[in-house]
């Protein structure tokens, strides 16, 4: 198996609190790959430490055999040329409109002229089906359309992999209809590698080709859908069945609840 | 008393700590600077939001506050019989320092707490993320192009506050009070020092500048991704800009004109 991405016994804390406790695991080439988990897990701050913006305490994180955390920061940026990454909010520069959003990897990073850009943009901007909102600016978009000229920007420079922060939430049926397709329309069309980060746990497994579960900092399960499905581990169940209380409890850590009442 | 003592700590660590952070983060935009002056669009966009939209506020307020001086001074030097004297004085307090200062004021009013909220929101909208993640240095994109636009702006700005305030001393003093034209012009031109007055009012606003970029780009940087969080980093800008300056000020007018 061509191994992608290769995170390894990674730690990393905020403040007080650990996020990851020597988290291993690895990204095939060209797959579909889905790290969920409940809210507060920390999946966000895995594709930061992925994509070297975090640095962890211990462990590393090998993307093409190289570590991330040790690369000089040149390096890094041209190894960020072949990542890319869509945030939950878009994160679409405000000042520019849907086209120069798009085209402004491509200006930044390549000399092609103005005329091959356009082409380009166009392209990418048909791929995610806004071929025609080219000249709207980003606050006139709606949450999925936004969304989606993230990801035709994300995709712009023809990256090898790209990471999914959180792509469906929020969205309405039909749009995540959509951004569920592109997901899996791009990883093939493009032979890309996709890390979905998400807990919408039907779609999510009606596309990935493999999964991790991760909760407290570890991977509590893994394998293809199926094996995912028909895990009996009680803390998958738990999440996939959306169960409020299980092994993952219904309340956050407290005192005592008569202590706290002054009860006794 | 020990709350105090522990109150007293917390607040001088963590100002200190503020005080390092600010360092670091000029020191880090320092090497980014040149960059900005090869991409001259993207500076004369900043030019054009920090100066050119500043321009109204500026000439508005300079106009008046020459206006006042005019008449004031008028008041003054009507009794010594010396009211020709007036355009000299306007002159002198707005180059070496109602101009500089008086503008710096305004300018971290209307443009510092600008700069400060929309970097403050280009965080919290990951924006800033998004470049980086992009292979695009925020410090070269975005911090540098807007800290040499604001220390290119603020001293035309200033010189423009000043021009504009002796245009309304003189309107109130010759055009209204009857101050004979000859003597204001020539007193004012005698009296005035190209270096001595102009240069060190330039310098000052100079020096103001580098303050007001520095700190409303670091506040906007520092801002806690929230709308609190955001509006709390633009007071800081306006607040701590401007006691900055008019310290700095105080400091520079006791290494200037002693």
């Amino acid at each position: 198996m061509d191994v992608h991405i290769r995170v390894e016994n990674l730690t990393f804390r905020r403040g007080a609190r650990k996020i990851f406790d020597n988290l291993s695991l690895e990204i095939p080439r060209g797959q579909v790959v889905a790290i969920m988990g409940p809210s507060g897990t920390g999946k966000t701050t895995l594709l930061k430490l992925i994509a070297g913006q975090l640095t962890p305490e211990k462990g590393r994180v090998l993307v093409d055999g190289e570590d991330v955390h040790r690369l000089s920061r040149r390096r890094l940026f041209a190894l960020r040329q072949r990542m890319g990454m869509l945030f939950q909010s878009g994160a679409l520069l405000t000042d520019l409109n849907v086209f120069d959003n798009v085209a402004f990897p491509l200006r930044e990073h390549t000399n092609l002229s103005e005329n091959l850009i356009e082409r380009l943009v166009l392209m990418k901007l048909q791929a995610v089906g806004l071929r025609g909102a080219r000249h709207m600016m980003p606050s006139a978009l709606s949450g999925g359309m936004a969304r989606r000229v993230a990801l035709a920007r994300a995709i712009a420079m023809d990256p090898d992999m790209i990471m999914y922060d959180e792509p469906f939430v929020g969205q309405d049926p039909i749009t995540m209809g959509v951004l569920v397709t592109l997901v899996r329309k791009l990883n093939t069309s493009l032979g890309l590698t996709s890390v979905v980060v998400s807990h919408d746990v039907q779609e999510v497994l009606s596309i990935a080709d493999y999964v991790y579960v991760i909760s407290q900092g570890q991977v509590m399960a893994q394998g293809t859908v199926e094996v995912i499905r028909n895990s009996d581990d009680p803390y998958v169940r738990q999440f996939l069945q959306g169960a409020p209380d299980g092994p993952v409890p219904f309340h956050f850590p407290a005192e005592d609840y008569k202590k706290d009442l002054g009860l006794c | 008393m020990l709350r105090f003592v522990q109150w007293l700590g917390h607040h001088s660590l963590s100002r200190i700590r503020a005080a390092g952070r600010l360092g670091l983060f000029l020191f880090s935009l320092l090497p980014a600077l040149p960059y900005a002056l090869w991409r001259v669009a993207l500076l004369l966009k900043q030019v054009y939001n920090t100066g050119t939209l500043s321009l109204p506020i500026i000439m508005t307020a300079g106009l008046f506050v020459g206006m006042v001086l005019g008449l004031q001074g008028y008041n003054v030097l009507v009794d010594y019989n010396s009211e020709e004297a007036v355009g000299t004085m306007t002159a002198l307090s707005l180059f070496r320092e109602l101009g500089p200062v008086v503008a710096a004021l305004l300018f971290v009013g209307r443009a510092g707490s600008a700069l400060t909220a929309e970097i403050g929101l280009m965080r919290s909208t990951e924006q800033l993320s998004a470049l980086e993640m992009m292979a695009v240095d925020p410090l070269k994109f975005i911090f540098a192009p807007r800290f040499l636009a604001v220390v290119i702006v603020l001293p035309m700005l200033a010189l423009i506050f000043s021009a504009l305030g002796v245009l309304g001393g003189y309107l109130v003093a010759v055009g209204w009070l009857g101050v004979d034209e000859g003597a204001f012009w020539s007193q004012m031109i005698s009296h005035v020092d190209w270096y001595d007055d102009v240069i060190n009012g330039v310098i000052k606003s100079v020096v103001f500048a580098l303050l007001v970029a520095l700190l409303s780009l670091f506040h906007g940087a520092e801002a806690v991704p929230t709308s609190e969080g955001v509006s709390n980093a633009t007071t800081r800008t306006v607040v701590q800009g401007s006691l900055g300056i008019l310290a700095l000020d105080f400091i520079l007018t006791a290494l200037m004109f002693n």
